[in-house]
């Protein structure tokens, strides 16, 4: 198995997620290289040859041009797989350069069973094997699915390459989230509200719970995408990564986005009506209840 | 202006899944279904458009069998004027590439202005349809937006990034967007409009009319996923249950040290 390994770049550095890559290549076994549209300033630790397109040049975020760079390394290589992250710039990119080459891709793989690729279904309730019926295929792999397992090591050979592809979108910058508020990755007790809590009054329960506690609130993606909780008290990959003490999760299901950014807490309490709820999978303990009678019976116990 | 939004009906994600006798999908009996979560902001933003720009057809397009014409039908109560329902009894069958396929063969020579989709579907969640439409018809593409402006055949899209950055993208119509959650207040229809609803066109397309290539994936196995091990599971009286937990907080963490 042959594979073409993309990285990744964000406001001129390389970012770590381009390391989940190399432990799915080693896991996999057989030959890479690796693809970045990135800068010598801030080269990856990997022993292959890197083909490296100029970011200064082509932009952080360019799609038309992002493909063209990679299908003439595709030509070269003739790599088996290109492998993506599963992330703004993967699920964007690998698609484009999938129909391109012709090539089945298979989406969010979090494990390899039997040369099928496993990738989740309906919020991870059910576990998918997958395989291409082409030639070669391109994967994008969840976040933290693959880790390496010791520290990034190696000198990558650097090839420098040039296109001339058009342009079809223009990017502007990015835009930092409005700056202030709490970095709950710096707390040690956090308690977070799901879309369970049900309308924004009951906000309060889980406040009252985490202020008990001596700890932050936090909140999932539902709940502060309805403007219940400011956007930084978001916990998972678009908001923050926590890894407190102790995390209680509240009325959350567990969708993958969230659970990425908080299963590294040491210990995981989740409050929930559903037994089955993925969050259950994290969870060091699974409470199954109602969190508008139980958080607030907790509290009380706990202020008592 | 002419606007396409393409939306898929899923199952409620809190269902209990079972493993249909095949084990190659979930059993769909006992389901209930509702509109992708996404799709309801992409279809949000496509009515949006048509009322800012002041005139145009939106049209809404699903595939799948007989029962996903309920959920066509909010669409067309929260605005769009018409539906293409693509009928496919096995559309859990096709890949995302036959999907795109599908949607492209009806787009292209439709002339459409804009084309909204979700960033991805909750149940299947590859990311891909949209972007492969794109690519198929040849569109400029801007994916995981939550933040849309059209000014004057210009679209100012903002991208949701990792960690809360996001990412000025601009293009020139017609474009095609996926819709990220949170990129506007979807409408709940009203009762007036979901009876006039029930008068709107909603045509329907055979599948076999609109697919002309083969799947590029395969799905050998479908299961549940094991259970984390060790993970306690604590059920009964609320009050039993706080005094469970304190007592395992006390002994297993050092938050009360």
């Amino acid at each position: 198995m042959k594979t073409l390994l993309v990285a990744e770049y964000r406001d001129g550095r390389l970012l770590g997620s381009t390391y989940d890559l190399v432990a799915f290549a080693s896991q996999l076994g057989g030959e890479s290289a690796m693809f970045l549209v990135g800068s010598d300033s801030d080269l990856p630790q990997y022993d292959g040859t890197l083909y490296l397109a100029d970011s200064a040049k082509y932009g952080e975020f360019n799609p038309s041009v992002h493909k063209q760079l990679l299908l003439d390394v595709i030509d070269k290589e003739q790599p088996d797989m290109v492998v993506f992250n599963h992330s703004s710039y993967g699920w964007d990119l690998a698609p484009r350069v999938a129909l391109a080459m012709g090539a089945a891709q298979i989406s969010e793989v979090v494990d390899i069973v039997d040369g099928a690729l496993v990738t989740p279904v309906c919020n991870a309730k059910l576990r998918r094997e997958i395989k291409a019926k082409t030639a070669k295929c391109v994967v994008t792999l969840q976040a933290g699915a693959f880790t390496l397992s010791g520290e990034p090591s190696g000198t990558v050979a650097v090839e420098k390459i040039e296109c001339d592809a058009k342009s079809l979108v223009v990017f502007n910058g990015y835009e930092e989230s409005e700056a202030g508020g709490v970095d709950l990755s710096k707390a040690e007790i956090i308690v977070s509200a799901g879309r369970g809590i049900g309308k924004p009054e009951n906000l309060e329960i889980i406040r009252s719970l985490a202020k008990a506690l001596k700890g932050e609130y936090g909140a999932s993606r539902p709940v502060v995408d309805s403007e219940w909780a400011e956007h930084n008290r978001q916990v998972g990959t678009t908001g923050q990564t926590v890894s407190p003490k102790l995390y209680v999760a509240c009325g959350i299901s567990g969708a993958i986005q969230h659970i990425a950014g908080m299963k590294k807490s040491e210990f995981i309490v989740a409050v929930n009506t559903d037994r089955d709820a993925p969050i259950g999978e994290v969870a060091d303990v699974l409470v199954v209840a109602d969190l508008k009678q139980f958080v607030p019976a907790l509290t009380e116990r706990l202020a008592g | 202006m002419k606007i396409l939004v393409c939306m898929k009906q899923v199952p409620d994600m809190e269902s209990k899944f079972r493993i249909n006798d095949q084990g190659s999908w979930y059993d769909e009996s006992d389901l209930a279904w509702r509109m992708n979560e996404y799709d309801e902001y992409s279809v949000e933003q496509a009515i949006l458009l048509k009322e800012q720009v002041g005139e145009g057809d939106l049209t809404v397009l699903s595939i799948g069998p007989k029962r996903i014409q309920e959920t066509m039908k909010k669409a067309l109560a929260m605005g769009c004027d018409r539906g293409v329902h693509v009928n496919d009894v096995k559309v859990h069958e096709k890949d995302p590439f036959e999907i795109a396929s599908i949607i492209a063969e009806f787009a292209k020579d439709k002339n459409f202005d804009m084309i909204f989709t979700g960033m991805q579907s909750q149940d299947r969640g590859s990311g891909q349809v949209g972007v492969l439409v794109a690519e198929m018809l040849n569109l400029p593409c801007i994916t995981t937006i939550v933040d849309f402006a059209f000014d004057n055949g210009t679209v100012n899209a903002k991208r949701e990034l990792e960690g809360g950055v996001k990412a000025k993208v601009s293009a020139q119509a017609p474009v095609l967007v996926t819709c990220q959650l949170g990129l506007n207040s979807p409408r709940y229809p009203t009762l007036p409009n979901i009876m006039k609803a029930k008068k709107k066109e909603l045509a329907v397309v055979e599948v076999g009319d609109l697919l002309t290539v083969e799947s590029r994936l395969e799905t050998p196995k479908i299961s549940l996923p094991e259970k984390k091990s060790g993970g306690l599971i604590l059920e009964g009286e609320v009050g039993d249950l706080v005094e469970q937990l304190v007592t395992l907080l006390k002994e297993r963490t050092t938050v009360f040290a």
